[in-house]
This record gives structure tokens, sequence and C-alpha cells, in this order.
């Protein structure tokens, strides 16, 4: 039985050593002073300088910024009504034909997703003359049908886990349904819907095949720009960017697991 | 406000043992939370479907949008003439490339999905049978890549297959290989891709069914006579296939469509019907046909798919 | 061992002797069928199991009672062979364990959860253990159906698992454990998931089945009623000791510790000072209790010492007037009575303070109405009647 675990921990470490190679080696390269991949020409901060000079990667930045924000902002309101709706209502016409909808986005292939949007768009401008132009409109409304399927999945797992009896006694105590909703199932649900933000900022933020249909021209997202970069082939800058993103992340993820030990710690304490 | 109509939904919701009973009476808001999203799936989900097989019908023209309407109408504006075109879907059979690009897809995606089953579940069964306080970290180690860029993490394989790569590199110092060999823009580079960005989908389905596995059945079944290979293939395997389907299909559906992979790390000959679905869209800007390859693709691919899911239940769901 | 020897253990006894169990344990000579010896399981810094020696004789029915963390499951683990002693060693049938895999012992185990394979029938449940060993088909399916039978359940061998009752559920499991003939089975809280009417039915039936089948069981169990109705032998543990060995008679009249006496049963426990002690009786004053104790057996202690006499509820006797007898009489006042049916239980507190728990049969309608509230009565016994306990 020894032998067996030590089968499984080799190729498990293999598996993280698989996850982590390519990302330690963008980092590595994004210090080296050669242009060429497998040439090592010291170490610099040389791609650092160009990339933040760089501002057609820096305008496109903003932009995606911009477009992830306020798509998460959407997504999480949208997606949160809908999970509520699904868990917390009862029967109501068309229910089956919600959740249907709520969950197929997340498989939908997104060249599909992204082709049947642009055809939406193009449609309406015709009939309706709105909207007018492709470009960041239509990239928060394309981002926001996704992002919100998987904030409903979230809320909608975190609603079914929780105890009915909270809100029961809630109403027991004289709260009215509006009441109730605010006091006591929003700051219950508040973690499911704060990590249904942040993973619909990481979504949007990292779309290309669905922001590339719906865009117009002139709107370049981050992914849009680096595509067409890293089609020609290494470029450094883009790894001084990526070693950027990894070291945001990784912090944000540190700092989320700190909080959670001591989250974990303090409720140990009081139990 | 007494306390007495509240004693009185009590009663109401003790009479009938669930909550939603009583929201029901609160319409406005009621109505509200369901139908904003409701509308907002309707208009940006469901028509836009409807859409792409309206125009999978019509014809390509040089135009803005680049399509026939499916109806016209005559000059006198006497009566309309509805054209249905099936041309597209019948080009679609006709030329064996479309088919083959289906079928290589399919073979694609099912190669690495099983790839993707053999990496990760090592993974998440030892993750899953970590301490508890352990696990934390290590789910944490699988998600982390998850969150920063997609795009990068392809590109980063680039950079490690190209031919002057570190990975050529290393082969030949230790003597494998004596010149390069090419391993950029092959089906192999593609499988890699896919395997190295879908692994979480794949781990975190698998984690939620192994950690819930009850450790006596394994015992169990050693104490019947068991070896652990065995103990494996008939308890554990079949204890976790709900993980192991829902993992599958969460890495199968979408290598399927995948695009940025093919493209940047696949050959000129890596055929995959994401590929081709774009480029009929933006360089051949014939948006008919490219709408009949996502009508096809969505019923033959997507749709069956999705109906075993929903006939298996949502057991493994994360 | 090999496969063929782990088969083996099917053939051996295929014919199970139905002649009354020997009581193998009061003969010296007899040759232990599992022997424990010095047996430690360490899990880091904690013993789970200390230091524990045990010979147990074929065709007994042994309870191992302790409460939870008492190291109870640990030891029936090892002799499953799930978890390796940190030293000592188990013989089963004169075999050492040590080295040998669970798949490979002649062992069986029944799970506390039951551990049913939720994705098998009942059928392929039971066959289970069978399949692993390579039997053909047709005997594999003609031992099921008589497995199934013998426990009642061959109408139910197509359902699934989770489609049986709690106590369906504890049958295909023990069937699934018998059907490979072990020579030994190990049953963990075999019970202990039932509720308590069908507890009580199921006791017998598992002693029934152990007499016919001749198979040697371990049980292990948190509920000394259990074990005293199941057993011919019963460990009690502690700490990962045991603490005492005996029939389930020894240990409720004879118990050697103030833990034994307290777990096994209720108890009064009264503080006092022995002042004779002799080889045939102890006389112990005690100042709780407000009189002087006679024992009617010998103890080894100093002359002194603080001791503890153990006298069970069912064994005092309650009346409003003096009995003749000085010792072994104190004095109280009745405190609470509970009429539970068959009995009634007085709480009577004593001058000292001190609270003794009575019980007294209802052989007669209005037993009930003898003793009320408030009266105050005479509790006196038998010299043979308490144990005299010094740890």
């Amino acid at each position: 039985m020894k032998r067996r675990s030590y089968f499984l921990m080799f190729t498990a470490l293999l598996g993280f050593i698989f996850l982590y190679v390519p990302m330690i080696s963008l980092v590595i390269y994004s210090f080296n002073k050669s242009k060429l991949v497998g040439v090592w020409g010291g170490w610099s901060l040389k791609w650092y300088g160009e990339l933040f000079q760089n501002e057609q990667i820096i305008d496109a930045a903003l932009l995606s910024f911009n477009i992830a924000f306020i798509t998460s902002c959407l997504a999480v309101i949208l997606g949160t009504m809908a999970g509520f709706a699904l868990t917390r209502m009862g029967r109501f016409k068309g229910k089956m034909l919600l959740s249907g909808w709520i969950t197929a986005p997340l498989v939908m292939p997104e060249v599909i997703t992204g082709l049947s949007l642009l055809l939406l768009f193009v449609t309406m401008e015709s009939l309706f003359g709105w909207p007018a132009e492709r470009g960041t409109l239509t990239i928060i409304i394309a981002h926001t049908t996704f992002c919100m399927a998987y904030v409903a999945v979230i809320v909608q797992s975190r609603l079914a886990d929780m105890d009915e009896s909270l809100e029961e006694a809630a109403m027991d105590l004289g709260a009215k349904p509006s009441s109730l909703f605010f006091l006591v199932t929003l700051p219950l649900i508040a973690p499911a819907i704060i990590s249904g933000w942040l993973l619909s900022f990481t979504l949007s933020l990292d779309d290309l095949v669905i922001a590339s249909f719906v865009s117009g021209p002139g709107n370049s997202t981050l992914p849009m720009v680096i595509f067409s970069k890293v089609r020609l082939g290494v470029t450094p800058e883009v790894n001084a960017l990526a070693t950027l993103m990894i070291l945001i992340v990784a912090v944000g993820v540190v700092v989320a697991m700190l909080q959670m030990r001591r989250k974990q710690k303090n409720d140990e304490t009081e139990a | 406000m007494s306390k007495l109509p509240g004693l009185a939904r009590v009663g109401e919701v003790l009479a009938n043992r669930k909550l939603p009973a009583l929201v029901m009476k609160v319409n406005w808001g009621r109505q509200m939370v369901i139908s904003i999203p409701f509308l907002w799936l309707a208009i940006f989900f469901f028509i836009p479907f409807v859409v792409v097989l309206k125009i999978s019908f019509s014809e390509a023209a040089i135009a803005i949008p680049p399509f026939s309407d499916l109806f016209e109408w005559d000059p006198d504006g006497a009566y309309a003439t509805f054209k249905l075109n099936l041309g597209n879907f019948l080009f679609l059979l006709e030329d064996t490339f479309y088919l083959d690009a289906y079928l290589s897809s399919v073979k694609i995606a099912a190669i690495a999905t099983a790839l993707t089953l053999i990496v990760g579940f090592p993974m998440a069964y030892l993750i899953a049978r970590a301490e508890p306080n352990r696990r934390l970290f290590l789910l944490a180690l699988v998600i982390l890549p998850f969150w920063t860029s997609f795009l990068l993490r392809v590109y980063a394989w680039m950079a490690l297959l190209k031919r002057g790569g570190p990975i050529n590199d290393i082969l030949i110092a230790f003597g494998f290989i004596d010149e390069p060999i090419r391993m950029l823009q092959t089906d192999f580079a593609v499988y890699i891709g896919i395997v190295y960005t879908y692994l979480p989908f794949m781990i975190l389905p698998l984690y939620s069914v192994i950690e819930k596995l009850d450790g006596s059945l394994l015992e169990a079944a050693e104490d019947l006579g068991c070896r652990p290979i065995q103990s494996f293939f008939l308890v554990t395997v079949p204890m976790v296939m709900p993980g192991i389907i829902a993992g599958c299909l969460l890495v199968f559906i979408p290598a399927v469509g995948e695009y940025v992979i093919p493209s940047l790390l696949g050959g000129s000959d890596t055929l995959m019907i994401g590929r081709v679905l774009w480029d009929e869209f933006s360089i051949n800007r014939d948006w008919p046909m490219a709408s009949a390859v996502a009508i096809v693709m969505l019923v033959v691919l997507v749709l069956p798919i999705m109906f075993v899911r929903n006939r298996i239940g949502n057991k493994g769901e994360v | 061992m090999t496969t063929e020897e782990k088969s083996n253990q099917t053939n051996s006894d295929t014919n199970p002797l139905t002649a009354p169990v020997p009581d193998l344990w009061r003969d010296p000579n007899a040759t232990p069928f599992v022997e424990i010896e010095n047996i430690t399981k360490k899990f880091g810094d904690f013993t789970a199991v200390d230091n524990v020696s045990l010979k147990i004789y074929k065709r007994e029915l042994f309870c191992l009672l302790g409460g939870s963390g008492s190291g109870k499951s640990t030891l029936l683990r090892m002799l499953a062979g799930f978890e390796a002693p940190t030293s000592g060693r188990i013989l089963i049938d004169g075999v050492d364990m040590a080295g040998i895999q669970p798949w490979n012992r002649p062992v069986n185990m029944m799970f506390q959860s039951y551990a049913l394979f939720p994705h098998l029938s009942v059928e392929k449940n039971v066959g289970f253990g069978l399949r692993r060993d390579g039997m053909a088909e047709e005997d594999v399916k003609r031992r099921v159906k008589e497995m199934l039978d013998m426990v009642q359940l061959g109408h139910l061998a197509k359902r699934k698992p989770n489609q049986l009752s709690g106590g369906q559920r504890q049958r295909v499991a023990l069937a699934r454990s018998l059907i490979k003939r072990p020579k030994l089975l190990l049953l963990d809280e075999p019970l202990g998931a039932l509720d308590k009417k069908l507890r009580e039915e199921t006791q017998f039936e598992l002693i029934n089945l152990q007499e016919e089948l001749g198979v040697t069981f371990i049980v292990v169990t948190h509920d000394q009623e259990e074990a005293m109705t199941l057993s011919t032998r019963i460990g009690v543990m502690n700490h990962g000791e045991i603490v005492q060995v005996g029939e389930p008679h020894d240990i409720y009249e004879y118990p050697n510790s103030r833990y034994v006496a307290q777990f096994v049963g209720s108890v009064n426990m009264i503080a006092g000072k022995v002042s004779v002690d002799e080889v045939d009786h102890v006389v112990v004053e005690s100042e709780e209790a407000g009189c002087t104790m006679r024992i009617d057996h010998g103890i080894s202690c100093a002359p002194n010492q603080e001791v503890h006499v153990a006298l069970r509820p069912e064994k005092i006797m309650v009346a409003h007037d003096k009995p003749e007898q000085d010792l072994n009489c104190m004095k109280g006042r009745i405190e609470e009575i509970a009429y539970m049916g068959s009995l009634s239980v007085f709480r009577v507190r004593l001058p000292s303070g001190k609270e003794i728990r009575v019980t007294q049969p209802n052989y007669a309608r209005d037993m009930g109405a003898r003793f009320t509230w408030e009266d105050e009565v005479y509790l006196y016994w038998d010299v043979d009647s308490s144990v005299v306990l010094t740890v």
C-alpha cells in the first residue's frame, strides 16, 4: 500500500511540474536581455521598460479593465437574481427554460456564442438602428451574458447549501421579503457573490474569441492585442506582461488564502 | 407592527413546508427578479441562435451586412418572397473539408480529454486524500494558473516547444535526439495546450467526488480479497464515475470548439472546426456559411452532450 | 499466505459443527485461536492501543467494550490488517500476521457503516469476495443464494443497497462478510445503526448465526447491554488498555475497578475506609453512607486504606421500618421517583448529602404507591451484594 502512494505522489508531482514549468519559464524569459528564447543574454529589465512605453498595450489594457469591471458588476446583479429565482422562488413559468439558459453558456463553444451575438447585433442594428456601432458596449453585453451564468451557478449552489430556516426565522421575527433579502440572505451569500465577481472579472479580462467577434474597428482589448503580437512569434514584452499578471494573481491568491486561514482560526476559537 | 402577521406567516410556512409559497404573494419584486435575467438571456442568448439559424439559410452577398435577406419584397410591394437557401448545408455535406474538420475536432478533443483525465486523476486523488489543512493549499496551486491569462498560458508553450526552445535543448543535452525536432505546430502541441489549459476543469469535479468517497469501501474491498489495483477498478472508478463524466464534458465541449490553441500551437494542417468557423467568418466573410457550420456543430456535437449531461444529472458538478 | 491458502479457508470447515460452544477459555491447556501479544499502536505521539495482550479461543463471541477513543476499533483494524502494529505480534490460528495484507488474511470484517458498494446489487455485493477468489460463476450464484436465504434476504437479491432499510443493509453486510467462511469475523459496532427494537431482535439472530456457522466473532461495541447479551467474554478497554477480561457475569458482578463498575451498568460508589481485612470478608467504615459495611470477599490492601464499595441499584432493598441488620443499612429520604413500568427508580438522599440510586421491581400492581416523595426510608443489602474496589 505504501508503494502505491509513492507512485501516486510521483505522478501528481509530475502534474504540478507540468502546471508550473511554463509559467516559471515565462517569468525567467521576461528578464532575458536577448530577444531570442533559446539564447540567454543576461538579466535585464529592458522588456518591462518597453512594455510601459507600448501605448497600444497600455490602451488595450485600460479598455479591458474597464470592460471587465462593468461586466462583473452587471453579471453579479443579473446572476444573483437568476440564482435566487431558481432556488428561492418555487415554481414559475419558464423555470426550466431559465435554468437551461443559465447553464448553457458555460458549455457553449466560444466561437458559437461569439458568432451568434455578432449576428444578433448586426440584425438589431439593421432593424432598430441599435447598437449603432460595435465596440465597448457590445463587448460588455456579450461578456455579461456568459459571466452571469457563472455567477448564477455559484450563487445557486450557495443558496442550495444554505439552511432555509435562517430565512424562516427572520420572517418569523417580522422581516418582509425585501428586507429579508438585504438583511439576511445577501450577507450570507456574500462570499459567493464576491467569488462570482472575481471570476467574471478574470473571464472578461481573458476573453479573446467572443470579443473579437463582437468588437468593432479600433476597439482592441488586451487579449486581442496580445494575440496579434503572439501570432507573429515570441514577443519579449508579452513575457513581461505575463510576469506582471502572474505576480498580481499570486499575490491575490496568497492574500485570499491567508484571509481564509484567519477566518477558519477565528471560527475555531469562537467555537 | 405587531408580531401577529409574522406568526401567521410562520403558520403558512409550517403548513406548506415551503418558503416559496409565501414569497409568491409579493408579486412585483418577484416578477422583477425572475424576468430581468430571463429577458436578458432571451435577448442575448436565445434569440441569437434563432438569428444564426435564419442566416444559415440565407445567401452570402457583397453587402453590409454580407448576406441576403430571407424575405424579399417585390418592388411593387404587393407580395413577399420567402427564399430558404439550403445551399450552405448542402455544401457542408458536399465538401469533405467540413466533415473532416468535424471529425478531426472530435478526435483531437477526445484524445486531449483522455490525456487530461490521465494527468488530472492522480492529482485530484492526491489532493482529496491529503491532510485537510494541506488540501486548500494544493487546490489553490491547481487553480492559480487558471486565474492568469489563458492566452498567455498557451503562449508560454509556444516558447517552450519551438525549435530552438528549452525542451529541444534539454532533449539534445541528454542525448535523446541529435537535432531539434518539430513540436510546435503539430497536433502534439495542441494536445499539450488543451491538457494544460483545461486541467483545472478536470481536477475540480474529480476532487469533489473523490473527497466524498468513503474510505471504508476500499477497505471492505481489500478485506474481501481485492488487491489495491483491483479495488481501484472495481470500487474507486465506478464510485467516482460522475466526477469523471463531469470533468470529461467540461474539457471535451470547449476543446471541440477551441480556436486559440490550434491557431497558436497547431500546424496549418491541424484542422479544427472552431478555426474553420472563424476563418469562414473573418477571412472568407461568408457569414451564412459560418452560421451553417455553427448550427451543425450545435446540433451534432453540443446538444447531444448536453442531453447526456442532463440525463446523468448534476452529481459530479462543482 | 498465498491466494490458494486464502481460498482454502472456504473449504476447511464446510460442515460447521453444531455442538454447543465449549468453554475453551476456562481450560488453561487450550490453544488460543487468536493471540494478541503486547500490541501497541501509536499515531504520532498518541498511543491508541497500549501494550494489549489477549487470547481468544475458537468459536468464541468476544466483545471489545469501551467508550470512543478507547482503542477498540484500532485493535480491530490491526486484526483485519488495515493498520500495522507499532510493536507486538498478532497470531491467528498459529500464523503470525505481520506483513500479511488485508486481502490475504483469513479474516473478514463487517464495517460499522456497512461499507456496502452502492453501485452493486445485493447479490453482487455478497458475491464480491468469492468472485475475487476466482470461484466458478455457478458456485458463486449458489453460495450467494444460500447465504441470502440464511439471512432472509433472498427476495431482495436484485436491489441496490440504497433501496434497503437499515436492518436489511445490516444483514447484507453480515452476509457479505460471512460468505467467504472466514475463520474469524470482525464486527465493528454491528448493531450501532439500528433502532432499539430492531437491535434487540438482531442480537439473537447474530448469536444463532454464530453458533450455527461455528465462526469466531470479535465484536467491537460501546453498548454494554449489547456486549452482555452477545458475548461469551468481554474485554473492557480504556485509554488503549484492556482493563478487564471476563465472562459477562464476572464483569458485572466482580468488576475489578471503579471504571469497569461504572462503565458496565449503573452503580452506587460509596467511599470508605477498611477497618477489618480478613481472608473471607472485609469491613468498611463509611462516613458517606453513615454505616458500617461488610463484604464477604477478601482483598489485598493496606490497613485503613481508602476504598470504594460498589453497590448495584437493583441489589438494594427499601423499607419504611428499620430492618433487623445494623451492618449494610443506610437511612435516607426519597427525593425522586421514576416509574418505568417494569421497575421504579428511586433517588435517595443520605444525611451526608450522598445520593443513592435504587431500583425496585414492580412485582405487584400497587408497588408504585408504597413509597412516595419525602419518605424517610431504610436502604439495606446482603453481604454478598457489594464489591470492594481499591482502584
